[in-house]
């Protein structure tokens, strides 16, 4: 017998390793870059950054002011938007019981995506942009969740996911209508680089403003890691063994909306990473979400990074970043689908 | 322990499907609900378990009246067993007998190494420890349906409601499982078992209820409640009752 303490420990191991693996990563993503840094220079920088060496004669260098100012900002950006976006993921797939619902399903993606094409439209500055995706964000997936409790219903998950529909149909006439209306040679390339997602942009104090928010909704989660399994049977069996599912997943709505908010509103429209990430989870570890939930945000984190990577190395002007999930995410997942290893059914 | 019904009158809201039905259980006893499609057997059963709101009429677990019992409290009172189902994910054979322990742990809390121990111990004694490891979506559907009685018998509650539990399954699979409901109720568990045959009735049974649309058509023990003229009015076919030696057998004139 395999089960219970014995498969807990060994998965301990595994996800340790998956972190020192993404954590080797994220050094090598600050290492590389137009200009490249040493482990010893990262070594050196960073001492200076925690004032155990002083920065010796004209203050910090060119290097200091990479590092930290932009390739530890952009690096961490990453990992927080994958991880944010995989666990929202896990999550989305879990409560509506379905492999194939990204965190986009309830309107929170396309809602951002509103709040940040109006904010560009109306030349706001940039922390006024983040706010209004994030609350456009957050009001959409709100008003998706008011009109499916109207709508009484015995299938309420079903319900939810057509007023998500429409809310997020009804969000994207309103953005086709504002990149008509945008001016084409400054505004519609912004919007337009937005909805495809970037980190070229990020600034430390992005992620300052980002991370408590994925962190709130990134606890409730954790804490009803072994619900969310109850949960993917269906009200009526979480019901009979003894669970409220209307009010537990209202919480969870909410808790994986606000991560994807978060992200969304700094890194912009990230897709893919969402959906495919928890299924590849899923391949290794199983459905538990106990398992799943740690796997599918390390490998997220990674996945993100890798891609970030890849969108400022790749050629002299960033790729967006939505365009490299796609164009990786899409074979890697054909080929798991081929190679006969099911997380569903 | 006593399971108490007393003119219940159920359904949807503004869909009213039945209504005067009673029935008592205490432990030890199999109740057989029999009845035609639609007659509102799955009704009668979302309505016992607190699913619908009662439109009428009252239910008791253990003398206390069931509205005033929260969810965890309920479950672990009274186990459901779905009609054998596939789940979206493919959960291990151990994890869905795990989820029978929800209701015994805190909201934020993750199975302990007893809860483990319940889960294994339950598919011990249905004789499917070997099954443990495999995944439920693969197993057959008589596997599964004995699968759903564990995660039922790890929620440790005294009653435990199976939904047609021998529907699409095999003949030989029929008869497993009327087995452990039988051993079930040997072990002093009170069971409720819907069932579209009568002679499943006749093999496991103490009680049946025969329902015909929304309404009580007899109560009482088996042998004197399932009459051939009960049943033939029940399903609108002439019914003969035969014995074979000790048992009864339904014999539909064909």
């Amino acid at each position: 017998m395999v089960s219970g303490p014995a498969v807990t420990g060994r998965l301990a191991f595994q996800l340790w390793l998956l972190a020192a693996a993404v954590l080797a990563l994220a050094v090598a993503a600050v290492m590389t870059g137009p200009y490249q840094a040493s482990l010893g220079d990262l070594l050196q920088a960073a001492a200076r950054y925690f004032g155990l060496q002083s920065a010796g004669e004209g203050g910090p260098g060119t290097i200091d002011t990479i590092l930290f100012g932009v390739r530890i900002p952009r690096v961490a950006a990453a990992l927080l938007t994958g991880a944010a976006l995989a666990g929202a993921g896990a999550v989305y797939q879990g409560l509506f019981r379905n492999p194939l619902v990204s965190p986009d399903i309830l309107g929170v993606s396309a809602g951002a995506g509103l709040g940040a094409a109006f904010g560009i439209f109306f030349s706001l500055p940039v922390f006024a942009i983040q706010g209004l995706a994030f609350v456009a964000g957050l009001g959409t997936v709100g008003l998706v969740y008011l009109v499916a409790t109207m709508v009484r219903s015995y299938e309420p998950t079903l319900v939810l996911v057509l007023s998500g529909v429409v809310m997020g149909a009804l969000a994207g006439a309103c953005l086709s209508l504002l990149k008509i209306l945008a001016d084409p040679y400054d505004q519609l390339p912004a919007i337009t680089f937005w909805l495809l997602g970037s980190l070229a942009a990020i600034r430390p104090q992005d992620i300052w403003g980002a991370l408590p928010a994925v962190l709130i909704g990134l606890l409730p989660i954790l804490l009803l890691r072994w619900r969310m399994n109850v949960m993917s049977l269906g009200d009526e069996e979480a019901s009979a063994l003894g669970i409220n599912p209307r009010k537990l997943r209202l919480i969870l709505v909410m808790a994986a909306t606000l991560m994807t908010a978060a992200v969304v509103s700094i890194a912009g429209v990230v897709g893919w990473v969402g959906l495919v990430i928890p299924h590849i989870a899923r391949l290794l570890v199983g459905p538990d979400f106990t398992r799943l939930l740690p796997t599918a945000m390390l490998i997220g984190a990674g996945y993100m990074l890798l891609i970030d990577m890849i969108a400022r190395n790749l050629t002299t002007t960033e790729t967006p970043l939505g365009v490299l999930t796609a164009f990786i995410g899409a074979p890697v997942f054909i080929w798991l689908l081929a190679s006969g290893r099911r997380g569903w059914s | 322990m006593k399971l108490e019904v007393s003119d219940l009158a159920f359904g949807y809201p503004g869909f009213p499907v039945g209504q005067d039905v009673s029935l008592h259980l205490e432990a030890g006893e199999v109740l057989c609900l029999l009845g035609p499609n639609g007659c509102g057997k799955t009704t009668l059963f979302k309505t016992v378990m607190g699913l619908l709101p009662l439109r009428g009429g009252r239910i008791a677990i253990g003398g206390r009246a069931m509205e005033s019992l929260a969810r965890p409290e309920l479950a672990r009172l009274m186990a459901y067993v779905p009609q054998a189902h596939a789940p979206v994910f493919p959960y291990s054979v151990h994890d869905m007998v795990l989820m029978g322990r929800t209701a015994h742990r805190g909201l934020f809390a993750a199975p302990s190494k007893g809860d483990h121990e319940a889960a294994l111990a339950a598919l011990a004694q249905l004789e499917i420890a070997d099954l443990a490891d495999r995944d439920y979506t693969r197993l057959s559907g008589g596997q599964r349906q004995l699968v759903l009685i564990a995660r039922a018998l790890a929620q440790e509650s005294p009653f435990i409601l199976l939904d047609e539990p021998t529907a699409s399954l095999d003949f030989g699979n029929q008869l497993m499982v009327l087995e452990q409901v039988r051993r079930l109720a040997a072990d002093g568990k009170g069971i409720v078992m819907s069932t579209h045959d009568p002679d499943h009735a006749f093999a496991c049974g103490t009680r049946a209820l025969a329902m015909k649309e929304g309404r009580t058509l007899a109560n009482g023990p088996v042998a004197e409640t399932l009459t051939g003229e009960v049943l033939s009015s029940l399903y609108d076919v002439p019914v003969e009752i035969l014995l074979a030696g000790e048992r009864r057998i339904c014999l539909p004139a064909l």
